[in-house]
Protein backbone atom coordinates (compact mmCIF):
# COMPACT_ATOMS: atom_id res chain seq x y z
CA UNK A 1 0.00 0.00 0.00
CA UNK A 2 2.79 2.57 0.39
CA UNK A 3 2.97 3.44 -2.87
CA UNK A 4 -0.38 3.76 -3.50
CA UNK A 5 -1.12 6.91 -1.97
CA UNK A 6 -0.50 10.42 -3.92
CA UNK A 7 1.46 11.98 -6.53
CA UNK A 8 5.63 11.24 -6.92
CA UNK A 9 5.58 9.52 -4.05
CA UNK A 10 4.43 6.47 -6.56
CA UNK A 11 7.59 5.17 -8.18
CA UNK A 12 6.11 3.21 -11.60
CA UNK A 13 9.17 0.94 -12.92
CA UNK A 14 10.22 -0.72 -16.30
CA UNK A 15 7.47 -3.17 -15.13
CA UNK A 16 4.73 -1.01 -14.47
CA UNK A 17 5.24 -0.19 -18.31
CA UNK A 18 5.57 -3.51 -19.77
CA UNK A 19 2.27 -4.37 -18.37
CA UNK A 20 0.32 -1.20 -19.29
CA UNK A 21 1.36 -2.03 -23.19
CA UNK A 22 0.35 -5.84 -22.14
CA UNK A 23 -2.81 -4.90 -21.19
CA UNK A 24 -3.24 -2.60 -23.63
CA UNK A 25 -2.00 -5.11 -26.67
CA UNK A 26 -4.77 -7.55 -24.83
CA UNK A 27 -7.48 -5.10 -24.93
CA UNK A 28 -6.81 -3.91 -28.34
CA UNK A 29 -7.30 -7.57 -29.76
CA UNK A 30 -10.32 -8.54 -27.55
CA UNK A 31 -11.49 -5.33 -29.01
CA UNK A 32 -10.44 -5.70 -32.57
CA UNK A 33 -13.72 -6.39 -34.22
CA UNK A 34 -15.90 -3.39 -32.64
CA UNK A 35 -12.87 -0.95 -32.95
CA UNK A 36 -12.95 -2.15 -36.98
CA UNK A 37 -16.94 -2.03 -37.19
CA UNK A 38 -16.90 1.42 -36.00
CA UNK A 39 -14.15 1.96 -38.65
CA UNK A 40 -16.25 1.08 -41.24
CA UNK A 41 -18.75 2.99 -40.47
CA UNK A 42 -17.04 6.40 -40.85
CA UNK A 43 -13.46 5.21 -41.94
CA UNK A 44 -11.96 2.44 -44.56
CA UNK A 45 -13.01 0.04 -41.59
CA UNK A 46 -9.20 -1.15 -40.93
CA UNK A 47 -8.25 0.32 -37.72
CA UNK A 48 -9.07 -2.68 -35.31
CA UNK A 49 -6.92 -4.99 -37.80
CA UNK A 50 -3.59 -2.16 -37.78
CA UNK A 51 -3.55 -1.07 -34.20
CA UNK A 52 -4.35 -5.38 -33.25
CA UNK A 53 -1.24 -5.58 -35.48
CA UNK A 54 0.24 -2.93 -33.91
CA UNK A 55 0.43 -3.87 -30.71
CA UNK A 56 0.87 -7.51 -31.02
CA UNK A 57 4.13 -6.70 -32.60
CA UNK A 58 4.92 -4.29 -29.89
CA UNK A 59 4.81 -6.41 -26.98
CA UNK A 60 6.95 -8.79 -29.34
CA UNK A 61 9.45 -5.97 -29.53
CA UNK A 62 9.37 -5.66 -25.62
CA UNK A 63 9.72 -9.32 -25.15
CA UNK A 64 12.39 -9.94 -27.65
CA UNK A 65 14.38 -6.81 -26.82
CA UNK A 66 13.67 -6.26 -22.80
CA UNK A 67 14.14 -2.10 -22.47
CA UNK A 68 15.91 -1.12 -19.27
CA UNK A 69 14.20 2.22 -18.49
CA UNK A 70 10.12 2.93 -18.96
CA UNK A 71 10.73 5.62 -20.99
CA UNK A 72 13.11 3.40 -23.31
CA UNK A 73 10.41 0.81 -23.48
CA UNK A 74 7.79 3.42 -24.11
CA UNK A 75 9.99 4.86 -27.19
CA UNK A 76 9.98 1.31 -28.58
CA UNK A 77 6.51 1.07 -28.59
CA UNK A 78 6.25 4.32 -30.51
CA UNK A 79 8.63 3.02 -33.16
CA UNK A 80 7.15 -0.32 -33.59
CA UNK A 81 4.17 0.92 -33.73
CA UNK A 82 4.95 3.50 -36.59
CA UNK A 83 6.46 0.87 -38.38
CA UNK A 84 3.75 -1.74 -38.34
CA UNK A 85 -0.12 -0.16 -38.00
CA UNK A 86 0.11 0.54 -41.68
CA UNK A 87 -2.73 3.17 -41.49
CA UNK A 88 -2.70 6.63 -40.02
CA UNK A 89 -2.90 5.10 -36.46
CA UNK A 90 0.28 3.91 -36.20
CA UNK A 91 1.87 7.30 -37.01
CA UNK A 92 -0.34 9.16 -34.43
CA UNK A 93 0.03 6.41 -32.10
CA UNK A 94 3.43 6.10 -32.62
CA UNK A 95 4.22 9.79 -31.66
CA UNK A 96 2.25 9.59 -28.70
CA UNK A 97 4.39 6.59 -27.08
CA UNK A 98 7.70 7.89 -28.20
CA UNK A 99 7.06 11.24 -27.21
CA UNK A 100 6.02 10.13 -23.51
CA UNK A 101 8.86 8.18 -23.79
CA UNK A 102 11.15 10.95 -24.61
CA UNK A 103 9.79 12.80 -21.72
CA UNK A 104 10.51 10.41 -19.31
CA UNK A 105 14.11 10.06 -19.94
CA UNK A 106 16.21 8.06 -18.76
CA UNK A 107 14.35 7.86 -14.92
CA UNK A 108 14.48 4.17 -13.15
CA UNK A 109 11.23 5.31 -11.20
CA UNK A 110 8.54 7.63 -12.47
CA UNK A 111 6.45 9.37 -10.02
CA UNK A 112 2.21 9.82 -11.30
CA UNK A 113 3.10 13.33 -12.23
CA UNK A 114 5.68 12.69 -13.99
CA UNK A 115 3.96 10.32 -16.42
CA UNK A 116 0.98 12.90 -16.39
CA UNK A 117 3.46 15.23 -17.75
CA UNK A 118 4.54 13.09 -20.43
CA UNK A 119 1.49 11.81 -21.56
CA UNK A 120 0.53 15.71 -22.13
CA UNK A 121 4.20 16.46 -24.10
CA UNK A 122 2.71 13.29 -26.30
CA UNK A 123 -0.32 14.64 -26.74
CA UNK A 124 1.29 17.73 -27.70
CA UNK A 125 3.18 15.76 -30.12
CA UNK A 126 -0.19 14.18 -32.11
CA UNK A 127 -1.40 17.59 -31.91
CA UNK A 128 1.56 19.03 -33.64
CA UNK A 129 1.87 16.01 -36.04
CA UNK A 130 -2.36 16.20 -37.28
CA UNK A 131 -3.45 18.83 -36.46
CA UNK A 132 -6.40 17.94 -34.43
CA UNK A 133 -8.13 19.91 -31.38
CA UNK A 134 -11.10 19.08 -29.25
CA UNK A 135 -14.65 18.76 -31.10
CA UNK A 136 -12.71 17.17 -34.76
CA UNK A 137 -13.85 13.42 -33.93
CA UNK A 138 -10.42 12.63 -32.82
CA UNK A 139 -8.43 10.47 -30.14
CA UNK A 140 -7.53 13.98 -28.85
CA UNK A 141 -11.08 14.43 -27.65
CA UNK A 142 -10.20 11.52 -25.53
CA UNK A 143 -6.49 12.84 -24.36
CA UNK A 144 -7.76 16.31 -23.58
CA UNK A 145 -10.26 15.42 -20.56
CA UNK A 146 -8.82 12.64 -19.66
CA UNK A 147 -5.42 14.05 -18.89
CA UNK A 148 -7.09 17.30 -17.27
CA UNK A 149 -8.98 15.07 -15.25
CA UNK A 150 -6.01 12.96 -14.41
CA UNK A 151 -3.47 16.19 -13.99
CA UNK A 152 -6.64 17.48 -11.63
CA UNK A 153 -7.16 14.50 -9.16
CA UNK A 154 -3.20 14.53 -8.41
CA UNK A 155 -3.04 18.02 -7.67
CA UNK A 156 -6.24 17.25 -5.06
CA UNK A 157 -4.04 14.53 -3.85
CA UNK A 158 -6.18 11.65 -4.44
CA UNK A 159 -5.04 8.31 -3.97
CA UNK A 160 -2.87 7.49 -7.03
CA UNK A 161 -5.17 4.40 -8.39
CA UNK A 162 -8.24 6.19 -7.57
CA UNK A 163 -7.18 9.03 -9.46
CA UNK A 164 -6.47 6.71 -12.98
CA UNK A 165 -9.86 4.98 -12.94
CA UNK A 166 -11.80 7.93 -12.72
CA UNK A 167 -9.13 9.72 -15.63
CA UNK A 168 -10.33 6.12 -17.37
CA UNK A 169 -13.89 7.06 -16.94
CA UNK A 170 -13.51 10.65 -18.25
CA UNK A 171 -11.95 9.14 -21.23
CA UNK A 172 -14.87 6.07 -21.89
CA UNK A 173 -17.31 8.68 -21.67
CA UNK A 174 -15.56 11.08 -24.07
CA UNK A 175 -15.37 8.56 -26.25
CA UNK A 176 -19.13 8.21 -26.36
CA UNK A 177 -19.16 11.80 -26.50
CA UNK A 178 -17.74 11.91 -29.84
CA UNK A 179 -20.84 10.22 -31.62
CA UNK A 180 -22.54 13.62 -32.77
CA UNK A 181 -19.73 15.22 -33.63
CA UNK A 182 -18.94 15.56 -37.63
CA UNK A 183 -15.40 15.07 -38.26
CA UNK A 184 -12.83 17.10 -39.30
CA UNK A 185 -10.03 15.17 -39.56
CA UNK A 186 -9.31 11.77 -41.41
CA UNK A 187 -11.10 9.87 -44.27
CA UNK A 188 -14.36 10.75 -42.14
CA UNK A 189 -14.24 14.29 -42.40
CA UNK A 190 -15.09 13.41 -46.32
CA UNK A 191 -18.44 12.13 -45.16
CA UNK A 192 -19.24 15.51 -43.98
CA UNK A 193 -22.46 15.33 -41.82
CA UNK A 194 -22.83 11.55 -42.41
CA UNK A 195 -19.68 11.10 -40.31
CA UNK A 196 -22.44 11.94 -37.50
CA UNK A 197 -24.15 9.71 -35.11
CA UNK A 198 -20.75 6.97 -35.41
CA UNK A 199 -18.72 6.62 -32.17
CA UNK A 200 -15.08 7.81 -33.39
CA UNK A 201 -12.83 4.85 -33.76
CA UNK A 202 -9.35 6.60 -32.50
CA UNK A 203 -11.53 7.48 -29.68
CA UNK A 204 -12.81 4.26 -28.78
CA UNK A 205 -8.84 3.03 -28.85
CA UNK A 206 -7.63 5.90 -27.28
CA UNK A 207 -10.14 4.99 -24.22
CA UNK A 208 -8.79 1.69 -24.48
CA UNK A 209 -5.15 2.63 -23.58
CA UNK A 210 -6.57 5.14 -20.45
CA UNK A 211 -8.40 2.32 -18.82
CA UNK A 212 -5.74 -0.22 -19.72
CA UNK A 213 -3.38 2.12 -18.30
CA UNK A 214 -6.13 2.67 -14.40
CA UNK A 215 -5.70 -1.25 -14.80
CA UNK A 216 -2.31 -1.79 -14.73
CA UNK A 217 -2.18 1.23 -11.81
CA UNK A 218 -4.98 -0.80 -9.90
CA UNK A 219 -2.67 -3.74 -10.11
CA UNK A 220 0.35 -2.22 -8.27
CA UNK A 221 -1.60 -0.45 -5.80
CA UNK A 222 -3.18 -3.38 -4.16
CA UNK B 1 25.30 16.25 -62.63
CA UNK B 2 23.28 15.57 -59.23
CA UNK B 3 19.17 15.74 -59.94
CA UNK B 4 17.19 15.95 -56.74
CA UNK B 5 15.25 12.61 -56.53
CA UNK B 6 11.48 12.30 -55.91
CA UNK B 7 9.69 9.84 -53.15
CA UNK B 8 5.70 8.96 -54.11
CA UNK B 9 4.09 7.73 -51.07
CA UNK B 10 0.47 6.43 -51.33
CA UNK B 11 -1.54 3.94 -49.12
CA UNK B 12 -1.41 1.91 -52.27
CA UNK B 13 1.56 0.35 -54.27
CA UNK B 14 -0.05 0.39 -57.41
CA UNK B 15 -1.18 3.75 -57.02
CA UNK B 16 2.73 4.77 -56.34
CA UNK B 17 4.67 2.48 -58.97
CA UNK B 18 1.74 3.90 -61.54
CA UNK B 19 2.53 7.38 -60.55
CA UNK B 20 6.27 6.69 -61.14
CA UNK B 21 5.91 5.14 -64.27
CA UNK B 22 4.06 7.99 -65.58
CA UNK B 23 6.10 10.56 -64.62
CA UNK B 24 9.40 8.69 -65.57
CA UNK B 25 7.83 8.84 -69.30
CA UNK B 26 7.62 12.43 -68.61
CA UNK B 27 10.18 13.37 -66.72
CA UNK B 28 13.09 11.25 -68.83
CA UNK B 29 14.47 8.79 -66.94
CA UNK B 30 17.18 10.66 -65.38
CA UNK B 31 15.74 11.99 -62.28
CA UNK B 32 15.73 9.10 -59.50
CA UNK B 33 11.99 8.39 -58.91
CA UNK B 34 11.13 5.82 -56.69
CA UNK B 35 7.46 4.58 -55.37
CA UNK B 36 7.35 3.43 -51.75
CA UNK B 37 3.35 2.28 -51.66
CA UNK B 38 1.43 0.02 -49.60
CA UNK B 39 3.59 -2.16 -46.76
CA UNK B 40 6.27 -4.43 -47.26
CA UNK B 41 3.96 -7.18 -47.66
CA UNK B 42 2.41 -5.51 -50.89
CA UNK B 43 -1.06 -4.90 -48.98
CA UNK B 44 -2.70 -1.65 -48.38
CA UNK B 45 -0.73 0.77 -45.80
CA UNK B 46 2.49 3.01 -45.22
CA UNK B 47 5.47 1.46 -44.75
CA UNK B 48 8.12 3.78 -42.23
CA UNK B 49 11.29 1.28 -43.55
CA UNK B 50 10.01 1.44 -47.17
CA UNK B 51 9.94 5.09 -47.40
CA UNK B 52 13.20 5.29 -45.08
CA UNK B 53 14.91 2.91 -48.16
CA UNK B 54 13.22 4.97 -50.81
CA UNK B 55 14.84 8.10 -49.50
CA UNK B 56 18.19 6.77 -49.74
CA UNK B 57 17.76 4.85 -53.11
CA UNK B 58 16.29 8.56 -54.77
CA UNK B 59 19.02 10.31 -53.03
CA UNK B 60 21.81 11.40 -55.55
CA UNK B 61 23.47 14.17 -53.48
CA UNK B 62 21.03 17.41 -54.75
CA UNK B 63 17.97 16.50 -51.98
CA UNK B 64 14.78 14.66 -52.40
CA UNK B 65 11.28 15.70 -52.08
CA UNK B 66 8.77 13.42 -50.79
CA UNK B 67 5.36 13.35 -52.30
CA UNK B 68 2.24 11.48 -50.60
CA UNK B 69 -1.35 11.17 -50.99
CA UNK B 70 -3.95 11.29 -48.57
CA UNK B 71 -3.71 11.11 -44.23
CA UNK B 72 -1.77 8.31 -43.24
CA UNK B 73 0.57 8.40 -46.54
CA UNK B 74 1.71 11.93 -44.96
CA UNK B 75 1.26 11.54 -41.82
CA UNK B 76 3.85 8.84 -41.81
CA UNK B 77 6.34 11.24 -44.16
CA UNK B 78 5.64 14.10 -41.71
CA UNK B 79 6.84 11.32 -38.36
CA UNK B 80 9.65 10.31 -39.98
CA UNK B 81 10.81 13.78 -41.01
CA UNK B 82 10.23 14.78 -37.28
CA UNK B 83 12.10 11.81 -36.44
CA UNK B 84 15.28 13.18 -38.80
CA UNK B 85 15.49 10.13 -40.90
CA UNK B 86 16.47 11.55 -44.62
CA UNK B 87 18.05 14.53 -42.79
CA UNK B 88 21.53 13.42 -44.14
CA UNK B 89 20.07 13.35 -48.03
CA UNK B 90 17.86 16.90 -47.25
CA UNK B 91 14.41 15.12 -47.45
CA UNK B 92 11.71 17.29 -47.66
CA UNK B 93 7.61 16.92 -48.35
CA UNK B 94 5.84 18.97 -50.53
CA UNK B 95 2.55 20.82 -50.31
CA UNK B 96 1.06 19.65 -53.07
CA UNK B 97 -1.40 17.37 -55.04
CA UNK B 98 -0.16 14.15 -55.86
CA UNK B 99 -0.09 13.69 -59.05
CA UNK B 100 0.16 17.03 -60.80
CA UNK B 101 2.71 17.93 -58.20
CA UNK B 102 4.71 14.79 -59.10
CA UNK B 103 4.61 15.91 -62.79
CA UNK B 104 5.59 19.02 -61.90
CA UNK B 105 8.54 18.12 -59.82
CA UNK B 106 10.05 15.35 -62.18
CA UNK B 107 9.95 18.00 -64.94
CA UNK B 108 11.80 20.42 -63.25
CA UNK B 109 13.88 17.93 -61.35
CA UNK B 110 15.13 16.71 -65.34
CA UNK B 111 15.73 20.18 -66.08
CA UNK B 112 18.35 20.81 -63.13
CA UNK B 113 16.14 22.71 -60.43
CA UNK B 114 17.91 22.34 -57.32
CA UNK B 115 15.56 21.48 -53.89
CA UNK B 116 13.51 24.37 -53.38
CA UNK B 117 12.64 24.92 -57.28
CA UNK B 118 11.16 21.44 -58.00
CA UNK B 119 9.72 21.74 -54.35
CA UNK B 120 8.01 25.04 -55.60
CA UNK B 121 7.27 23.51 -58.87
CA UNK B 122 5.35 20.89 -57.23
CA UNK B 123 3.33 23.28 -54.87
CA UNK B 124 2.47 25.79 -57.61
CA UNK B 125 0.58 22.80 -59.16
CA UNK B 126 -2.39 22.96 -56.58
CA UNK B 127 -3.07 26.33 -58.69
CA UNK B 128 -3.51 24.20 -62.22
CA UNK B 129 -7.12 24.70 -63.14
CA UNK B 130 -8.71 21.74 -65.31
CA UNK B 131 -11.71 23.66 -66.48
Amino acid sequence: MSEAHTGDAAGLDVGFFLDWIDRAATAVAAEKERLTSLDAAIGDGDHGTNLDRGFTAARAALEAKPPEFPGAALVQVGTTLISSVGGASGPLYGTVFRRIGKALGEAEYVGARQLADAIAAGLAGVQKLGGASVGDKTMVDVFVPALDALLAGLADGASVHGVFDAAADVAESAARSTIPLRARKGRASYLGERSEGHEDPGAASAALLWRALAETVDGRAR
Amino acid sequence: MKLVGVVLVSHSPKLAEGLAELVRELGGDQVPVIAAGGMDDGSLGTSYGRIERAVSEADQGAGVLLLGDLGSALLTVKTLLDEGVGQEARAVLADAPFVEGAVAAVVTASAGGDLESVRAAAEEARLFRKL
